[in-house]
């Protein structure tokens, strides 16, 4: 999501599906939406039965690429390429919307003097340390910061964003695009056109991605070239443009805007860093804070958690209970944790509706994890592989680990399904949707509400009266969830109320997230929820689709609610022209309505509601003052989109095409590197890479969903029906590959890597076909990853071969792009057992962390 | 009802269909006359149940579900037509989430293995909560660091970790987010970056 938030200011999909049927074009790349998010390309079908053009940007021929008007098979792991290539195209052109540019983004801003670019460095930034793999980012700030910004509204300054952007991307021509991407040059102008035909005041643009762009090595960086493209084209926060992330589950945005993650407290706060910003709440807040935009307000929103959290017990005098937070010192993703753990530097793990074992990368490295612990918690609806892999892992059937050996104690506890609890999903669109309880669990499956509370009450009647200061947040902690039934299930609703806040003194919910104040005299566990229980109502149940044939009435705004202040399409002040009118008649969404003094529309204006749009930030303004009537992007501190990220991201400011860290091919437009030279390599024995151009893994493997499943399996593999829809792990491949392997279709396969072999049935079929690069035949593969060694229907496991690897910003693994071979027939052995011997003479458990795996110690 | 929906069917058909004789015979093997006499007398089979709003655990889109119980049984899952972003449409998986529940399979007790063990055991619930908070607490004591090795205060313990899956509740993960942030662990994670 920093690809999103460092462009955009927050980490979510800029607008709704409902709001593809709007849209005149849609450009679908790294998603395969009609397999993936079925019900969510209805509205791409909207769209184009309305005449919207659909283009397919994918490696592979499939079912969305059948419903499109275009489809452009593509190397993966190029998508930098083929967008810097749409940049090139829109800018050298001059087919970009000017006045949003000017207005809206920070094309005019004036850079520092001592900024560098690739194309002076050879393919990296100023501020690079090869000795850490990593970034100072200083040299890639502005000339002057806030009142003293430099602008030149003329785009011609040389060193202004946008002609620092023109040189950039000046290389990526359509002939680059196609030495690289493998598209032809012509199909690429002709996409380009039609997407600058499709954007404007009259018309406008959509993007969808999925983790086909999230999940490679330079994935937040793909995502930024999609902002850049997009605030060029003026096609953000108006409707039918935006960028949609396509999230991969019910409440993947819900698991980020309140993280599961190491790095994140909830509502995109940081973590304390050890180093950086721990000492005193002052200091955090100082680093997390701006001082112009909304950041400005952290300090009201920390404070409010740290009430939430701790309360009474949380006052100013001893900093709202800061100092007792933990704190960070490096990467402790869930790859570090593993391979801690391989050490033995881990003694438990709580698995709560995951399966590593099968579904997470590398999983025989995973398994080899999993069976280092002293104890692990696995909850779940079925005996899941995370469950077993001490009894039928592939690593016990290689005799590598003996199942009497493994001293891993392990709980399987019965989970309660979607059904049998209640709560919220947050939706690919930011949308929370309460769900009802429609029966109890059966026997003693529980849900993790339940777990949580009953593990919480046990915790603190342990550390009851203890005086340690270690002790003080747990012993302090509130805890006081009224339980319901005979299960004594907390009760939902009152965690959903502390997430929305309260009035300390009185208890009353507070409106929304305006009222949160920095004195104490507030809590709210997720800023950015502030609102679900306005009134005391729970907006999440609310079930009014509205009359959606009235004007804007598809907005539906009265079903759910959405994050932030429940706006449905994010920075929609941009739908409206400076002056607040909107763009078109046609695009009308946001606009200022003079005799009333107000912005209205219909959608929650992302924007302070009576700003008059010609107002004039003063020099000295500070907080909210300082967002002109004309800046739609509050959440910045000169309220404006960024084409260049001046801050936020560890790898650029900027995208860059690099080669992933396996590829067949150099890098064509920086030879002295390959990929991304920040990129996270977690260099193990356990864990060996490809070299670029190994001829021994001359094939690129990318992975797909298929609709009937659902990632690792868990979910849809023990479903009588959907077994039977897809009973058997297969790969596609092309004919020509397949002759020159002597593979038959619905023969066996086998495709390795250095992590492992697995083998599958092929389908030897022309929707993956090899493509012409650089005179050179490149094929690629591609495979679905729903398969185990557990459940009902069975098969091997994708995740078995391929490497851990991170993205610098947020270490997500590059499983969209790898090397392997293929072979004609079954695989020899066990899936890893090649990874046996790797495993000897490892390191002991260190407390160190990896200095090049730091993490950004900014928001925006 | 989807027949009467505009547009459903195109508006010749419809008045083709009117006609006195040959009305009736475009109907063949369409609409109620699909149906056979058995059908017709077992009526629908969600006719009269309780239901209940819900949301597709699958995907991020969202799908509105309408489950479908009589007397504590789950009979029916189905998409909810007031939706304003599924219409009452589901995907093969939101159709079949109905077997998510009912599935072969599905545990109803808490299973156990113990270090070296060879098969699963049972055990009851409170006792396995007991066991898991005495190893949780005793992970905390056992690797709590106060500072790390360059004198940095840490407060904070890696003994234990968490990975949480993208299907639970938000309510759940502020939990799960609060209650081990209290207790110093930071390798909380979930499947958003896997």
């Amino acid at each position: 999501m920093p690809g999103l938030g460092a462009s955009f200011g927050r980490g979510g999909a800029t607008d709704f599906l409902q709001a593809l049927q709007h849209a005149d074009c849609i450009l679908i790349e790294g998603s395969n939406m009609a397999e993936a998010h079925p019900v969510g390309f209805r509205w791409v079908m909207k769209a184009k039965e309305r005449g919207a053009k659909i283009i397919h940007v994918d490696p592979r021929f499939g079912r969305t690429s059948q419903l499109a008007d275009v489809h452009l098979p593509i190397r993966a792991g190029t998508d930098i390429a083929f967008l810097g290539g749409l940049i090139r195209h829109v800018i050298e052109n001059e087919a970009y919307f000017r006045e949003y540019v000017v207005s809206y983004t920070n094309a005019p801003t004036i850079l520092r003097e001592d900024f560098q670019d690739t194309e002076d460095l050879g393919g990296v930034f100023s501020g690079f340390d090869p000795q850490t793999a990593s970034y100072d980012t200083t040299t890639w700030g502005y000339a002057g910061d806030g009142a003293a910004a430099q602008r030149d509204d003329t785009l011609q300054h040389p060193r202004c964003v946008f002609q620092v952007l023109r040189r950039h991307f000046a290389r990526y021509t359509p002939e680059m695009v196609q030495r690289i991407c493998g598209i032809d040059s012509e199909d690429f102008r002709a996409v380009a056109e039609t997407l600058v035909q499709n954007s404007g005041r009259e018309r406008t643009t959509t993007l969808c991605y999925a983790v086909g762009w999230t999940q490679h090595t330079s994935g937040v960086q793909i995502i930024r070239a999609a902002s850049i493209l997009q605030l060029l084209l003026g096609n953000i926060g108006r409707p039918g443009g935006g960028i949609m992330a396509l999230r991969g589950h019910a409440s993947i945005q819900g698991s980020t805007d309140i993280p599961t993650l190491f790095d994140m407290l909830p509502g995109y706060l940081r973590m304390p860093h050890a180093r950086a910003h721990a000492v005193t709440l002052a200091d955090h807040i100082e680093s997390g804070g701006r001082a112009r935009g909304w950041w400005a307000y952290y300090d009201a929103y920390l404070v409010s958690l740290l009430k939430a959290w701790f309360g009474d017990a949380a006052t100013a005098a001893d900093d709202f209970g800061f100092a007792h937070l933990p704190k960070l010192t490096g990467n402790h993703s869930h790859f570090a944790t593993m391979l801690r753990a391989i050490d033995g530097g881990v003694d438990g793990l709580f698995v709560m509706g995951q399966n590593p074992a099968v579904g997470s990368q590398h999983s025989g490295l995973q398994r080899r994890a999993l069976a280092s612990l002293k104890w692990l918690v696995v909850r779940d609806l079925s005996e899941i592989e995370s469950a077993t892999f001490w009894k039928d892992g592939p690593e016990i059937a290689s005799g590598e680990l003996r199942t009497q050996d493994i001293a891993t104690e392990v709980f399987l506890m019965p989970a309660a399904s979607h059904i049998e609890k209640e709560g919220t999903f947050t939706n690919t669109q930011r949308l929370l949707q309460w769900r009802d309880k429609a029966l109890e669990p059966p026997g003693d499956a529980r849900s993790e509400l339940w777990f949580m509370h009953h593990l919480a009450k046990r915790v603190q009647a342990h550390y009851a009266g203890s005086t340690r200061e270690r002790d003080w947040p747990i012993c302090h902690l509130t805890w006081d969830y009224p339980e319901c039934g005979v299960l004594r299930e907390p009760d939902a609703e009152a965690v959903a109320r502390e997430i929305n806040g309260y009035d300390v003194s009185t208890r009353a919910p507070l409106p929304d997230f305006t009222a949160l104040r920095s004195d104490g005299s507030t809590a709210c566990g997720c800023w950015i929820y502030s609102g679900c229980f306005r009134g005391g109502v729970n907006q999440a149940r609310r079930r009014d689709p509205g009359d959606i044939a009235a004007p804007g009435g598809w907005v539906s705004p009265q079903w759910g609610w959405a994050w932030p202040l429940n706006r449905r399409v994010l920075y929609n002040r941009a739908s409206a022209d400076p002056a607040g009118r909107p763009w078109s008649e046609r695009k009308r969404y946001v606009w200022w309505d003079d005799p009333a003094g107000r912005w209205t529309g219909y959608d929650v204006p992302d924007f302070p509601v009576d700003k008059r749009p010609d107002y004039q930030a003063p020099a000295d303004a500070l907080a909210m003052d300082a967002i002109s009537g004309d800046d739609p992007f509050i959440m910045m501190p000169d309220g404006r989109g960024r084409l260049f990220a001046p801050s936020g991201l560890l790898d650029g400011p900027m995208p860059t095409h690099y080669e992933p860290l396996e590829s067949p091919l150099p890098n064509a437009l920086h030879p002295d590197l390959d990929a991304n030279p920040a990129a996270i390599r977690w260099q193990r024995p356990e864990n060996p890479l490809h070299t670029t151009g190994d001829p021994r893994y001359p094939i690129v493997a990318t992975t797909f969903r298929l609709t009937e499943h659902h990632t690792a399996g868990a979910m849809s593999r023990n479903l009588p029906w959907l077994a039977e829809l897809q009973p058997e792990m297969f790969a596609e491949i092309d004919p020509a590959l397949a002759a020159d392997r002597g593979i038959e279709d619905a023969g066996w396969l086998t495709i390795e890597t250095e992590r492992g072999e697995i083998e599958a049935l092929a389908k030897v079929t022309p929707r993956i076909r090899p493509l012409r690069i650089d005179g050179r035949l490149v094929h690629q593969i591609s495979l679905p990853y729903h398969w185990g060694f557990a459940g009902e229907v069975r098969g091997d496991s994708t995740n078995d071969l391929g490497a851990l690897s991170g993205e610098p910003n947020v270490s997500i693994q590059e499983s969209k792009a790898f090397t392997c071979n293929v072979r004609a027939g079954r695989r020899a052995g066990p899936a890893t057992a090649r990874l046996a011997d790797a495993r000897l003479d490892r390191p002991v458990a260190s407390d160190e962390d990896d200095p090049a795996a730091e993490y950004p110690s900014e928001i925006t | 009802m989807p027949g009467s929906r505009p547009g459903a069917r195109p508006s010749a058909f419809e008045r083709a269909r009117r006609l006195p004789i040959l009305g009736r015979t475009l109907d063949w093997g369409m609409g109620p006359s699909a149906a056979s006499s058995l059908t017709h007398e077992a009526g629908s089979r969600i006719a009269g149940l309780k239901v209940t709003e819900s949301v597709c655990p699958y995907c991020a889109v969202g799908c509105a579900q309408l489950v479908y119980t009589r007397d504590g049984e789950l009979v029916d899952i189905e998409g909810n037509p007031r939706s304003p972003i599924n219409q009452g449409t589901l995907c093969p998986k939101g159709a079949a989430s109905r077997q998510l529940i009912q599935q072969p399979g599905r545990l109803t007790k808490v299973r156990y293995r113990r270090p070296g063990g060879t098969e699963w055991e049972e055990l009851e619930l409170e006792q396995a909560m007991d066991m898991i908070a005495a190893r949780v607490i005793a992970a905390r004591e056992n690797g709590w660091q106060e500072v790390d090795r360059q004198g940095w205060r840490v407060d904070r313990t890696l003994a234990f970790a968490h990975l949480g899956g993208a299907t639970l509740d938000n309510e759940e993960n502020y939990l799960i987010k609060k209650l081990f942030t209290a207790m110093g662990a930071i390798q909380i994670e979930n499947q958003a970056r896997i």
